[in-house]
């Protein structure tokens, strides 16, 4: 592959791959096709094995066993700088001893490629970095030690691009444009990009297609959209943003719809969107979806409702407001609540009932106590906790 | 708890008005014990040799060694007319030493410092047995090494009966001996400073430029090489430096003879034997001058001042 630029993306075909470190499994029979052109998510939390599965496609390191297809060739064997791929690290790695021109040009210059430095600053321009060619890397501050990084990638045309969580240091704003930009360019250039990241909000946006990875296994893969209203496990469910979840018997199945018995409360999913149709299930539903009523609402065909609950929580969040609602026999529900009207309608302590359309739930094939309920950090409620902490200790040092 | 004080409690801390000032003159303050050491132990004798190298012979005095001051420039044309062939040779075993000790202790500060990363127990180790030769006198270390190249040792006879020593050849008393004995009690001043640059290189640099389509070859030289520069200029300048004024490998006494005399065994003659002091004076001050002189042509050209 040295010596020349991929007209376009390629495929990317991992074959039952597993890599076992000393002492404990990272991947276990993995397969993944990657189609050429796309926007590929990895997401998963710290240690599901995303990053591995990176590093054994970019060639830092070796399969226990199956193969990696690149473009339909294999690759598994091939040393990582034979490989038609760039990777954007995670720490960026920019050479510290070198100019940021020269760290762009650096892959271009061991292919043999004569307009190294004409092309290079061609992905400076792209990235709206080229008034600082000149600089070192520690100069620049990490949003554009971020773009150069991406540049020295981009520069060589690879078949393939894996970005390793490398939003990861940038603040929140930065981010987004980050992200923005990484899209644009990913059109412009037309190439397979694989990103890694355990921020589901970024997978969200920014990919075609997202993987969501669990202790070393792809627990579901689709859009977006698909994966975030139909989650087919509870670590989807609950990784990918929120979920009340209920687990009971089925006690009548009909032909649309499949009937669960919820702590003596019937709640009705349809057929489609359970995963399993008999025995103890578990069933959910989003957060946002949820309706809230002062008083009970009257009982109709294609709607669950649950009640009366107790409000235990409210915290405001400016575009909505997050409810916690004890049931008694249930647990605790969460609810989003848009904020049309002007400040909290309830307050804590006020009798409510919930209800939402049927067609809104969804069934998953395992039960809550095979994974711990997961909260990634950045989800809207750590940030409010993590917020008031700060508010709080802020206050006691006044 | 005595390390307490060292924690900096924000009780402690002055205000932030008068910080800048009290902070100029502790700064002085504790500036003055270093510079009290340098000008008493660096200044005074720096100036004492200038004077001593410009003295001239007593004219009253009968018996050698008495001088008195004046100012005898020649002194130095003279030492360097009649001992420039010892000047060149210094530098000469110097600079061949430390190629040598720094082709040696590479592979083995990268062996110690990036392989062995992985196993603390056999890094802390191997450091030690690169130390290891500090616990014994350097004196009895080159006192050893005449002994095995000795002509009666090992390693003469296998060379001779391999034929690639004369029956008549030693290895004693040979440039190769002085400079094989500047290059071995050099290594350890070698190693240590390149282990301690290589220690500490991020490896994903060296990932960085395999993702770049470099090969490890093209990776060491082009990334971790230059990375590790800085150590690599400290290890040579702590070992040509004091090589290039060295007087015990290449003395009669141990690994040299009157034909390999360095620079540093003539300021000894002079100074203890000749009693000739201004000569070894200004000996030692035109040894200075050309260190300093090649040191920051070096150090200026490695371009290693923002890495340092």
């Amino acid at each position: 592959m040295a010596g020349g630029f991929a007209e376009s993306g390629a495929d990317l075909e991992l074959v039952g791959i597993s890599k076992r470190f000393p002492g404990f499994t990272a991947i276990e029979e993995l397969d993944l096709t990657i189609p050429a052109g796309s926007f590929f998510a990895l997401l998963g939390p710290s240690g599901c094995g995303k990053t591995t599965t990176l590093r054994l496609i970019a060639g830092l390191e070796e399969p226990t066993t199956g193969r990696i297809y690149l473009g339909g060739k294999d690759v598994t064997d091939t040393k990582t700088y034979r490989r038609p791929v760039n990777t954007v690290f995670q720490s960026y790695a920019l050479f510290p001893h070198m100019s940021v021109i020269d760290n762009v040009a650096f892959g271009l210059r061991r292919r043999g490629i004569r307009e190294a430095r004409a092309l290079a600053h061609e992905a400076l321009k792209l990235v709206e970095l080229d008034h600082v060619a000149a600089r070192r890397p520690a100069q620049l501050s990490g949003g554009q030690q971020q773009r150069v990084a991406l540049a020295r990638a981009v520069v060589n045309r690879p078949a393939l691009l894996l970005l390793d969580e490398p939003l990861g240091a940038l603040d929140l704003k930065l981010r987004r444009q980050m992200q923005i930009e990484l899209k644009v360019i990913q059109g412009d250039v037309g190439l397979t990009f694989l990103h890694v990241t355990h921020d589901q909000e970024e997978a969200m946006t920014m990919a075609d297609t997202v993987a969501v990875m669990n202790k070393g296994r792809i627990e579901q893969m689709g859009a977006p959209e698909e994966l975030y209203e139909l989650p087919k496990t509870v670590f989807v469910a609950n990784f990918l943003g929120q979920s009340n979840l209920f687990t009971g018997p089925v006690v009548s199945s009909g032909k649309d719809s499949i009937v669960v018995d919820i702590g003596g409360r019937k709640l009705e999913v349809p057929r489609e969107r359970a995963q399993r149709h008999a025995g103890e299930v578990t069933i959910g539903v989003r957060p946002e979806k949820l309706q809230l009523h002062g008083a009970e609402p009257k009982a109709a065909a294609g709607t669950n409702v649950l009640g009366p609950g107790r409000v235990t929580d409210v915290s405001f969040s400016g575009v909505s407001t997050q409810y916690q609602i004890a049931i008694p026999g249930l647990g605790t529900v969460s609810l989003f609540a848009q904020n049309r009207d002007v400040g909290a309608v309830l307050r804590e302590g006020a009798e409510v009932w919930v209800s939402w359309d049927v067609a809104h739930g969804f069934g998953v094939a395992d039960d809550p106590a095979d994974g711990p309920r997961f909260d990634p950090d950045d989800d809207t409620r750590s940030i409010a906790v993590q917020r008031r902490e700060k508010l709080e200790a802020e206050l006691e040092g006044a | 708890m005595a390390f307490g004080a060292f924690g900096g409690s924000p009780a402690t801390t002055p205000a932030s008005d008068a910080a800048p000032r009290r902070g100029g003159l502790i700064a002085l303050f504790l500036l003055l014990p270093g510079a009290a050491y340098l000008s008493l132990f660096f200044l005074v004798p720096l100036v004492s040799l200038i004077l001593t190298s410009f003295q001239a012979v007593d004219p009253n005095a009968f018996e050698i060694g008495k001088f008195v001051y004046a100012f005898q420039w020649q002194n130095y044309v003279d030492v360097v007319t009649t001992y420039w062939p010892h000047i060149l040779r210094s530098f000469g075993y110097a600079a061949l030493a430390t190629v040598l000790a720094l082709l040696f202790s590479y592979p083995l500060a990268y062996v110690i410092g990036v392989k062995l990363r992985r196993f603390p127990l056999l890094q802390a180790l191997a450091l030690t047995l690169v130390i290891a030769p500090f616990f014994i006198s350097f004196l009895l270390r080159t006192l050893a090494w005449k002994q095995i190249f000795s002509d009666e040792g090992v390693v003469v006879t296998a060379l001779q009966a391999l034929s690639l020593l004369g029956p008549a050849d030693h290895l004693t008393g040979t440039p190769f001996s002085v400079i094989f004995g500047l290059t071995y009690n050099f290594i350890p001043f070698m190693t240590l400073p390149i282990y301690t640059s290589l220690e500490r290189l991020d490896l994903r640099y060296v990932e960085a430029g395999g993702d770049l389509y470099a090969s490890p070859a093209s990776t060491f030289l082009r990334v971790t090489l230059p990375l590790s520069l800085p150590g690599v200029v400290s290890g040579t300048l702590l070992t040509f430096i004091p090589a290039s004024g060295d007087y015990i490998n290449a003395s009669r006494d141990f690994l040299g003879s009157t034909d390999t005399a360095m620079i540093g065994n003539v300021i000894e003659a002079n100074f203890l034997q000749l009693q000739n002091y201004p000569a070894a004076a200004a000996l030692s001050i035109v040894l200075m001058a050309v260190i300093l002189v090649l040191v920051g042509a070096y150090v200026r050209r490695s371009g290693t001042e923002d890495l340092l």
